[in-house]
């Protein structure tokens, strides 16, 4: 058996080649990310519920299957899967505690996927409250700390991002090979740009929502973290696919992600949106973003200078419509039939103080904002009038995909910050999602390639954003940025150290 | 457009949520704060713009009105917080 330090480092892709060829078990695999989580989770607090002896007899499993020859994409492949998707007898929390009881009976269509494949599920990933936030720090069971560190400030404590936070830090921390997330406005590309991953999120429709913890429906979209383009193509290869229980997956065959990512640029029209040049972008960051064209040129890519001029409404429509969906879909935590009650006199006092008791501060207002923008004589003012904006926005990227395939953008407005940054203000919190956020809107996919590191030796990501359902042309130009930037660096915490 | 802190009870009230007195000041200041931002949708010009209700570009898929699943109530009930029989209990609604 190889070491476990070794063992960890290691890429999906080599680990599914040394599994088949008897290198070493899935049990060593599984066994070696058990103790680094055993190591390094009380420190990180990446996940909320570690499932030591499941995780194990899945290994077993994908052992006694590899033996036979009979395996799937993801056959001894251990993996952190976001605490919002349900996993059938294993405590799904959505980081509240409204659900802090709450045991699935049932899998998510994702998860189920993924099992169907092979893969070993090691636990489920710390995230903000009902995957709301940017930074984390919103979570019930307390904050996540980026396995980052400052080079100047090293007792600084970074937040991962979020919501996807733990997953992020999971794999970024050699705690897990590949993690699920969910992206509403950020919340898988945002992490991974703050802990030097890809995260993919991919088309509106692509992955079932079935079994995913409610957030914003029109706009939450499950998707993978992993260390490499390549990875993440073979996870999301896995999870993708018509589901008929979710009204609205896509009945498209799912394409060959990872031959895709071999395809070069070569040809290909990347456009560079101006709108997204905001004032006060650090420098190096816009360093960066020309860098990642001057790459694509290199490639074989020409770069094209194009508009989407709603951009800056984006954040501001999305603080309409997620919370408009998010109060809804929230209305279902009433302490009747699952989680957590606090009994009142009447039925009324016992749903007001259930969900008093049961939300944090975050949810709260998000569901009340919700709430008044749904309203008798303000639904028109704000709700309608975000709808329509939103169309602007879809309107705005399909103009621009009738002349270039992809588009090259910084994923976010600056690196990983510290715990007690930005939280002040709500607002400011909301803006790390600003370039994110207009392809949850639109619905298309998009990717964030870790491309480069800041003064503070903290990673940077590019994002990728394509046509709808053309997550082929996303992961070549993604691969086209990794292979340039060859990014190695490491996060100063990490299994093995 | 700004809250005052009966908007922020009523809002507080349609959202079940218990809001204690103490709380509406700080509701007030960040739901306003919140709203003031939003505010500046409204230079957008929406004439004749038919507003988009989701990201997936497709018709709505529709199935046939037939059960499809159920007959498991020990699963459904399996997480509830009280129950009774094959029932949920609540407190009592109606004398």
């Amino acid at each position: 058996m190889a070491n476990s330090g070794s063992l960890t480092d290691l890429t999906i892709a080599e680990a599914r080649d040394g599994l088949r060829a008897g290198r070493f078990s899935a049990v060593d695999l599984t066994m070696a990310h058990l103790h680094a989580i055993e190591a390094l989770n009380p420190r990180l607090n990446a996940f909320i519920t570690v499932s030591h002896s499941k995780a194990l007899a899945q290994a077993q499993a994908a052992d006694a299957a590899l033996a036979k020859g009979d395996y799937g994409a993801l056959t001894g492949i251990p993996l952190a899967i976001k605490d919002l998707f349900c996993t059938a007898g294993i405590r799904t929390t959505a980081a509240s505690r409204i659900l802090e009881p709450f045991v699935p009976p049932y899998e998510s269509t994702v998860t189920a996927n993924l099992l169907r494949d092979g893969a070993v599920f090691l636990g489920k990933a710390n995230l903000d409250e009902f995957a709301m936030g940017s930074s984390n720090m919103t979570s019930a069971f307390g904050p996540v700390e980026n396995p980052w560190k400052r080079l100047q400030d090293q007792d600084a404590v970074l937040v991962p991002g979020g919501s996807s936070g733990g997953s992020a830090a999971a794999v970024a921390a050699r705690l897990a090979m590949g993690a699920t997330g969910t992206d509403t406005g950020g919340s898988i590309r945002q992490p991974a740009a703050f802990c030097g991953l890809v995260g993919v999120k991919p088309s509106y429709g692509r992955c079932s929502r079935w079994g995913v913890v409610a957030f914003a429906s029109s706009l939450d979209h499950p998707g993978p973290f992993a260390r490499t383009v390549q990875d993440s193509a073979i996870m999301l290869g896995s999870m993708a696919g018509f589901d008929p229980k979710d009204s609205t997956s896509a009945e498209r065959p799912v394409p060959d992600y990872e031959a895709a990512c071999k395809r070069g640029v070569k040809g290909l029209r990347i456009g560079v949106p101006r709108e997204y040049r905001a004032d006060g972008m650090p420098a190096e960051i816009e360093a960066l973003w020309q860098q990642g064209l001057t790459w694509l040129r290199e490639a074989g890519a020409e770069i094209v200078d194009v508009s989407l001029p709603h951009t800056k409404y984006g954040l501001a429509t999305y603080y309409i419509v997620a919370p408009a969906e998010a109060s809804s879909n929230l209305a279902r935590y009433d302490g009747v039939r699952f989680g957590l009650r606090k009994d009142g006199g009447e039925l009324a006092e016992m749903y007001g103080n259930t969900r008093a008791a049961g939300f944090g501060p975050e949810v709260r207002r998000r569901i009340m904002i919700g709430t008044y923008v749904l309203s008798a004589g303000y639904y028109d003012a704000y709700y309608l009038r975000a709808q329509k904006i939103r169309a602007l926005i879809l309107r705005d990227f399909n103009d621009v995909f009738a002349q270039v395939d992809a588009l090259l953008t910084p994923t976010a407005p600056n690196a990983a910050f510290a715990q007690g940054e930005n939280m002040d203000d709500p607002i400011k919190m909301y803006l790390n999602d600003v370039f994110t956020v207009g392809a949850n809107l639109a619905g298309v996919p998009a990717i964030s390639v870790p491309a480069g590191l800041d003064a503070n030796g903290l990673p940077l990501g590019l994002q990728i954003i394509g046509k709808a359902f053309d997550e082929e042309t996303v992961f070549a130009v993604s691969a086209a940025i990794e292979r340039a930037a060859g990014f190695t660096a490491l996060p100063q915490i990490r299994a093995g150290q | 457009m700004s809250l005052d802190p009966a908007t922020i009870r009523r809002i507080a009230s349609l959202s079940r949520i218990r809001v204690e007195e103490d709380q509406v000041e700080s509701l007030q200041h960040e739901l306003n704060s919140i709203l003031g931002w939003i505010e500046q949708l409204n230079e957008v010009n929406v004439d004749g713009i038919e507003p988009l209700t989701g990201g997936a570009q497709m018709a709505m898929r529709m199935r046939d009105d037939v059960v499809t699943d159920g007959g498991y109530p020990e699963q459904i009930l399996s997480n509830a917080p009280d129950r009774n029989g094959e029932f949920f209990a609540v407190p009592k609604v109606v004398e």
